[in-house]
C-alpha cells in the first residue's frame, strides 16, 4: 500500500486500506516516542506549519510534538497575532508563508471547508486538524488505533458515540473510519442534537442512552459544544447530563471489557462522571498518547513524493 | 511483479554453513560474548540475527541478547522515499550503552543502510563498539563502510539484485540473483 495523496482533508476520502496504513506506520512511531532519545532524522529539514484560527491545546501541541520527533521546523501562526486581523485574506497569509517555502500546512478553522480550499491553492501539504462541524481527521485517526490497540480489530465491534452530534467533527471522522473498517456504530443523542438524515452514513440512531449502550465494545462520549449552539437545543445541562451523562451505573449496560473514549477536552460532570473518566474502562490518556504517533505518521506519508522499492 | 530470478547462488546449507563460520568468527574475534549482544536490521537481517544468536548459544551454552531495528526513519532519503510496506517497530530488550555490538544484515551494497542503522544505534546509546557481519556483500559501495563478517562475496552488476529469501519471511531459505523490475 502506497500513499498517493498531497494533503490529509477528511476520512471520508481515504479507503479501508489507506487508513490502515497510517495506523501501521503509526505503530512503528509509536515506539520512538519510548525512548529515551525521542526523536527520529526522517523530516529533517522540512518545515511545518501550524496554523490555528480555533483555540486548541492538545491538537496544536500534539501536531507540534509529532513534527518535533521527527526532526522538522515548526512555525506557531496564531490569527490573533497574524496579518489576518489587518485585514489579509486567509489566502494571501497562505501565499506568503508558500513564498517562505513551506512544506506542510496543519490548519484549523471555524468553518468547514476552509482546509479543502487552501489545499486547493497551495503546493503543501495540507492536513485538517479539525475544520468548523466537518471533520478532525487525524482524531478520528487516533481513536481507530486506540481501538485497534486495545481491541486487536475493529471489524465487527459495536461503537456508540453519545453526545452532540450536529456540532461534532470528531464524531463524523469517526463516523465515516469505523463503518469503513466494518464497525457498527451507533449514535445517541436529543433530536435536536442529531442531524436529519445522519442515518445515510450508515449509522443507527438512538435516542435512549441505556439502549444505545447496551452490548457496546466502545463507548465513545462527545463533549458539549456550548459554543457551537445558537439555539436552545436542550433544556438545562442538568437535564442533559442525567438523560445522556455515562457514568459507572449506566456504562454497567456496555460489555464487561468495554472501553470509555473522549476527545477532550471534557466537560466532567456533563457528559461523563469524573468515576467513567477516570476508571479502569478509560482510554482516555491513550487516545492522547497515540495522537503523537498518528501525526507523526500522517505528516511523514504526506511529505515526499515517491515510492521506489528500497536499495 | 515479482523480480525474474536469474541463479541461485546460496542455497539453504549454503547460507547456513556461513552463518555457523560467522558466529564462530564473532566469537574468535570478541574472545568469548562478554558484553555482546546482535542488533539485525529488518527486514531480513533481524532473521540471521535471531539464528546467529542462536548458533553462539549451541557453541557456547550462553545466550547472547538480540534485538531488531527498522531503518526506515533514518534513511538518507527518508523525506523523498516511502516504502510500499509500514515500517515496523524496533525491537532493542537491552541496554545498548557499553554493549558491543554485532550488527547483522542480509546484503552489503551500497553502506547507506549501515549508516542509518549505525545513526539509529547511537541515539539509543552509546555502544563499546559496533562491528557488522553481513550474509552477502555484492560491492558498489557508496560509503566508507566495510563488513566485519562476510558470508559470501557475490560479484554483481548495478542493474541486478541480490536477494536474500529466508523461511520466515519468504517461505525458503536461499541467495538469488534478479533481474532489476522495469522502471527501476
Amino acid at each position: 500500500m502506497s500513499w498517493k495523496s498531497k494533503d490529509l482533508l477528511t476520512l471520508e476520502e481515504l479507503s479501508a486500506g489507506e487508513i490502515a496504513h497510517v495506523l501501521d506506520t503509526a505503530s512503528s512511531f509509536k515506539e520512538v516516542s519510548t525512548r529515551s532519545v525521542k526523536k527520529v532524522p526522517a523530516l529533517r529539514g522540512r518545515t511545518v506549519v501550524l496554523f490555528f484560527h480555533e483555540p486548541s491545546t492538545r491538537t496544536r501541541i500534539s501536531f507540534e510534538l509529532a513534527a518535533k520527533r521527527l526532526s522538522a521546523d515548526i512555525l506557531n501562526v496564531q490569527a490573533a497575532s497574524s496579518s489576518l486581523v489587518k485585514g489579509e485574506t486567509l489566502i494571501d497569509t497562505l501565499k506568503t508563508l508558500e513564498s517562505m517555502t513551506i512544506d506542510a500546512l496543519v490548519v484549523r478553522h471555524k468553518s468547514s471547508g476552509v482546509p479543502q480550499m487552501l489545499a486547493s491553492v497551495t503546493k503543501a501539504s495540507v492536513i485538517n486538524a479539525g475544520d468548523g462541524s466537518h471533520e478532525h481527521p487525524t482524531q478520528g485517526l487516533l481513536d481507530l488505533f486506540t481501538i485497534r490497540e486495545r481491541k486487536g480489530k475493529i471489524e465487527g465491534l459495536t461503537v456508540t458515540i453519545v453526545g452532540d452530534i450536529t456540532h461534532s467533527r470528531v464524531a463524523r471522522s469517526n463516523i465515516y473510519g469505523l463503518t469503513k473498517l466494518g464497525a457498527r456504530v451507533r449514535l445517541c443523542a436529543p433530536p435536536t442534537l442529531l442531524p436529519v438524515g445522519i442515518e445515510k452514513m450508515g449509522v443507527e440512531v438512538y435516542h435512549d442512552l441505556d439502549k444505545a449502550l447496551e452490548g457496546a465494545d466502545v463507548v465513545y462520549v462527545l463533549r458539549l459544544q456550548l459554543e457551537r449552539q445558537k439555539n436552545n437545543l436542550f433544556p438545562t445541562i442538568r437535564e442533559y447530563s442525567m438523560t445522556f451523562g455515562v457514568n459507572n451505573e449506566r456504562l454497567k449496560r456496555a460489555r464487561k471489557d468495554a472501553i470509555v473514549m473522549h476527545p477532550g477536552p471534557m466537560n466532567r460532570g456533563v457528559e461523563i462522571s469524573s468515576g467513567v473518566a477516570d476508571g479502569s474502562q478509560s482510554v482516555i490518556d491513550d487516545q492522547v498518547t497515540n495522537g503523537v504517533a498518528v501525526r507523526m505518521a500522517v505528516l511523514y506519508l504526506l511529505q515526499g513524493e515517491t515510492n521506489e522499492k528500497p536499495s | 511483479m515479482p523480480p525474474k530470478i536469474k541463479a541461485v547462488i546460496m542455497e539453504s546449507r549454503d547460507m547456513d554453513r556461513a552463518l555457523t563460520r560467522i558466529a564462530h568468527e564473532i566469537l574468535e574475534r570478541n574472545k568469548g560474548l562478554q558484553d555482546l549482544a546482535l542488533v539485525g536490521i529488518k527486514m531480513r537481517g533481524d532473521v540471521l540475527a535471531e539464528r546467529l544468536a542462536l548458533k553462539i548459544k549451541n557453541i557456547e551454552g550462553t545466550a547472547v541478547p538480540f534485538g531488531a531495528m527498522d531503518i526506515t526513519f533514518y534513511r538518507d532519503d527518508a523525506g523523498t522515499h516511502k516504502p510500499d510496506k509500514a515500517p515496523s517497530p524496533t525491537v532493542l530488550p537491552f541496554d545498548i550503552n557499553n554493549k558491543r555490538i554485532v550488527l547483522v544484515d542480509d546484503v552489503l551494497y551500497t553502506g547507506r543502510s549501515a549508516r542509518a542503522a549505525i545513526d539509529q544505534i547511537i541515539d539509543f546509546g552509546r555502544p563499546t563498539f559496533i562491528q557488522y557481519a553481513v550474509l552477502v556483500d555484492r560491492g558498489h559501495r557508496e560509503f566508507p563502510i566495510h563488513a566485519d563478517y562476510v558470508g559470501k562475496n557475490i560479484p554483481s552488476a548495478a542493474k541486478e539484485q541480490v536477494l536474500v529469501h529466508v523461511k520466515e519471511n519468504d517461505g525458503k531459505d536461499e541467495v538469488v540473483i534478479a533481474e532489476t523490475e522495469e522502471g527501476q
